[in-house]
């Protein structure tokens, strides 16, 4: 049951993904003067992105799993970018206002995510007594 | 801010957050990564906010400054309560993304239907989809994690949970479809907030099964959905620096994920839709087994003897807060020659690495912290194993037994110990309601009581035992 359940999940989705491939074939391979944004190039750029992702997380020490997490949050509290374009572009007042959520909600995770990993690292002291930081 | 220039910015963040996590592969050089990492996301913000086309400037400074106002606090919570900080920071971050790809959604509606691409509707729906879904999940996780009242800490589950589930995402996907497809129709701004409305609600549904063992992963995997948002709005604004930094957010919890549960022998989806509470059933006709109890004067004497001591501790020991007495108690044996290690499972505690930030905490020096493959072949050798709060991760029945739910699980061998103490705070059993045999073993005493108490008494026996002090 559960396993005709995931099936029909995945064909949703597998449904979305065509979708997605038809849109990019669709999409204009980049003529000249077309500003249009240059969606094969995206996602090559979020392939290779997920690859480096993998391979940097992977070295990463077992020990500092919490601060990875913490950290990794206010580096995808990135959406900060796209809240202040929303935010401070000539938009009406209702648009902007969600963005002005948004990038409340991103400032929040990036002070508090890179404050809280600064402070977790400090904890971690190797052997040597008498030497390390004060917290 | 030129194109130029706003671009170069942009691959210096990237950079920046590369070397940032590249830096985390050793503690000594962790906290440079910190600092690539803040000044990656200053050059961003700088760079996004100098550009010609923002011209209101106000809200921006507002909600800036009410983020540093917020955050600084949510910085400085205790450590035992980092799991429900880092919940919560994922709904922030989920809330974020769907609100941006809401406001850019109604945006191009009125002021320019010819910008709703296929492609850029896809990347609008999974953004929200993701965004919201993180949002409300991620509550809900914060909540159970917290003990907040109205939120069952208990897995809830109910039948044909898992279809309900899925007809919800179902729905959601199939409106996503039909607005995907007619982005500009009359119809299609009353169904996008559907849409949402269901995000939302399937959050709550796909977390109130789950329960405390299990959301170490859960925080992983909502970690991946919060940064897979953020590829997504990378792709409806068409901006680079959106998807390479949400890409690498969302690999480090894809990867999280995993080793969490490979340490389970566990899969994705037996997490997600397995609901661990319903697993359990009652060992009928067992006969009623004893606990052999031991004092704190008995425990202390035979760790004063121990050459080697391993600690096993697990979430129990976050719970009473129990983290500076088992550093006195450090200090005490190593005091008398006696080597102490810790014995660190990968899902000891509430989320991934949890108990190497409390001990860290406690100034024990992270040398001293070996992860369950390296130490398990010293087990045979250990004098002591002292269990500190950990329950499943110890059980021998991982091993053997085919009807436990835990059957498989890798487990931290504290039952090769020559001596195994086990804190315990009740007789009952633990979450998962599966008896602990390493309890009734030939070699085990149990040492009933607050972590935190017994903990301090043994400490005390210690330190008075040699007459010091």
């Amino acid at each position: 049951m559960l396993r005709r359940l995931l099936l029909s999940g995945a064909s949703a989705i597998g449904a979305l993904v065509v979708g997605a491939g038809r849109a990019l074939a669709e999409s204009p391979a980049g003529g000249e003067g077309d500003a249009g944004p240059d969606y094969w190039s995206m996602l090559f750029v979020f392939v290779l992105a997920s690859f480096i992702g993998l391979g940097v997380i992977r070295r990463v020490s077992r020990l500092l799993h919490t601060p990875l997490m913490s950290i990794t949050n206010a580096i995808s509290a990135i959406a900060v970018v796209g809240s202040i374009l929303v935010t401070g572009s000539d938009y009406p007042p209702t648009i902007r206002f969600m963005g002005g959520i948004a990038l409340f909600a991103s400032m929040t995770n990036i002070v508090s995510g890179f404050l809280i990993t600064d402070r977790m690292l400090k904890m971690f002291k190797s052997e040597k007594p008498g030497q390390g930081g004060h917290a | 801010m030129t194109h130029a220039m706003l671009q170069a910015s942009y691959i210096l963040a990237t950079a920046l957050f590369i070397f940032a996590l590249h830096w985390m592969n050793d503690p000594k050089t962790a906290r440079n990564g910190v600092y690539a990492g803040v000044a990656g996301m200053t050059v961003a913000v700088l760079a996004t906010w100098f550009q010609p086309i923002i011209i209101h400037h106000g809200w921006i400074i507002l909600a800036i400054v009410a983020g540093f106002a917020v955050g600084i606090p949510l910085s400085m919570v205790p450590l035992t309560a980092v799991p429900q900080r880092t919940a919560l920071s994922h709904a922030f971050g989920g809330l974020a993304a769907g609100l941006v790809g809401t406001a850019k959604y109604y945006l191009w509606y009125q002021e320019g239907p010819e910008n709703l691409t296929t492609f850029r509707m896809v990347a609008i729906v999974l953004e929200i989809l993701l965004g919201y879904l993180t949002f409300t999940g991620s509550l809900m996780a914060a909540g159970k994690l917290q003990e907040v009242k109205w939120i069952p800490q208990r897995p809830v589950t109910y039948p044909g949970q898992n279809i309900v589930n899925f007809f919800l995402l179902i729905v959601a996907l199939g409106l996503g479809a039909a607005v995907i497809m007619n982005p500009s129709a009359t119809w299609a701004p009353q169904v996008f907030p559907a849409i949402i409305g269901l995000s939302l609600l399937f959050g709550v549904l796909l977390i109130i099964p789950i329960g405390g063992a299990d959301m170490p992963t859960v925080i992983a995997i909502l970690n991946a959905y919060a940064g897979l948002a953020a590829v997504a709005m990378g792709f409806v604004l068409d901006n680079k620096l959106l998807i390479t930094a949400g890409a690498l957010d969302g690999s480090s919890g894809l990867i999280l994920a995993i080793i969490m549960c490979k340490a389970m022998n566990r899969s994705f989806g037996n997490v997600l839709f397995g609901a661990f509470g319903q697993v359990q059933q009652l060992k009928a006709g067992g006969e009623q087994k004893v606990y052999k109890g031991e004092t704190p004067e008995g425990a202390a004497q035979i760790m004063e003897q121990a050459s080697l001591v391993v600690i096993i501790p697990g979430y129990g020991m976050a719970v009473a807060q129990a983290q500076h007495k088992v550093r006195e108690l450090y200090d005490q044996l190593k005091k008398r020659g006696v080597t102490v290690k810790f014995a660190i499972h990968p899902v000891a505690g509430r989320m991934p690495g949890h108990m190497n930030v409390l001990l860290a905490e406690a100034d024990i020096p992270y040398t001293d912290l070996v992860e369950m493959d390296d130490i398990n072949s010293d087990m045979p050798q250990c004098d002591v194993a002292l269990v500190v709060g950990a329950n499943d991760v110890v059980n021998p029945a991982a091993r053997y037994d085919k009807s436990s739910p835990i059957y498989g699980m890798p487990i931290i061998d504290a039952d090769k110990a020559r001596t195994i103490f086990a804190i315990k705070r009740s007789k009952n059993p633990g979450f998962a309601g599966i008896d602990n045999e390493l309890y009734f073993g030939p070699r085990t005493w149990m040492l009933f009581g607050d972590a935190k108490n017994v903990i301090g008494e043994l400490v005390k026996q210690l330190s008075g035992g040699s007459g010091m002090h």
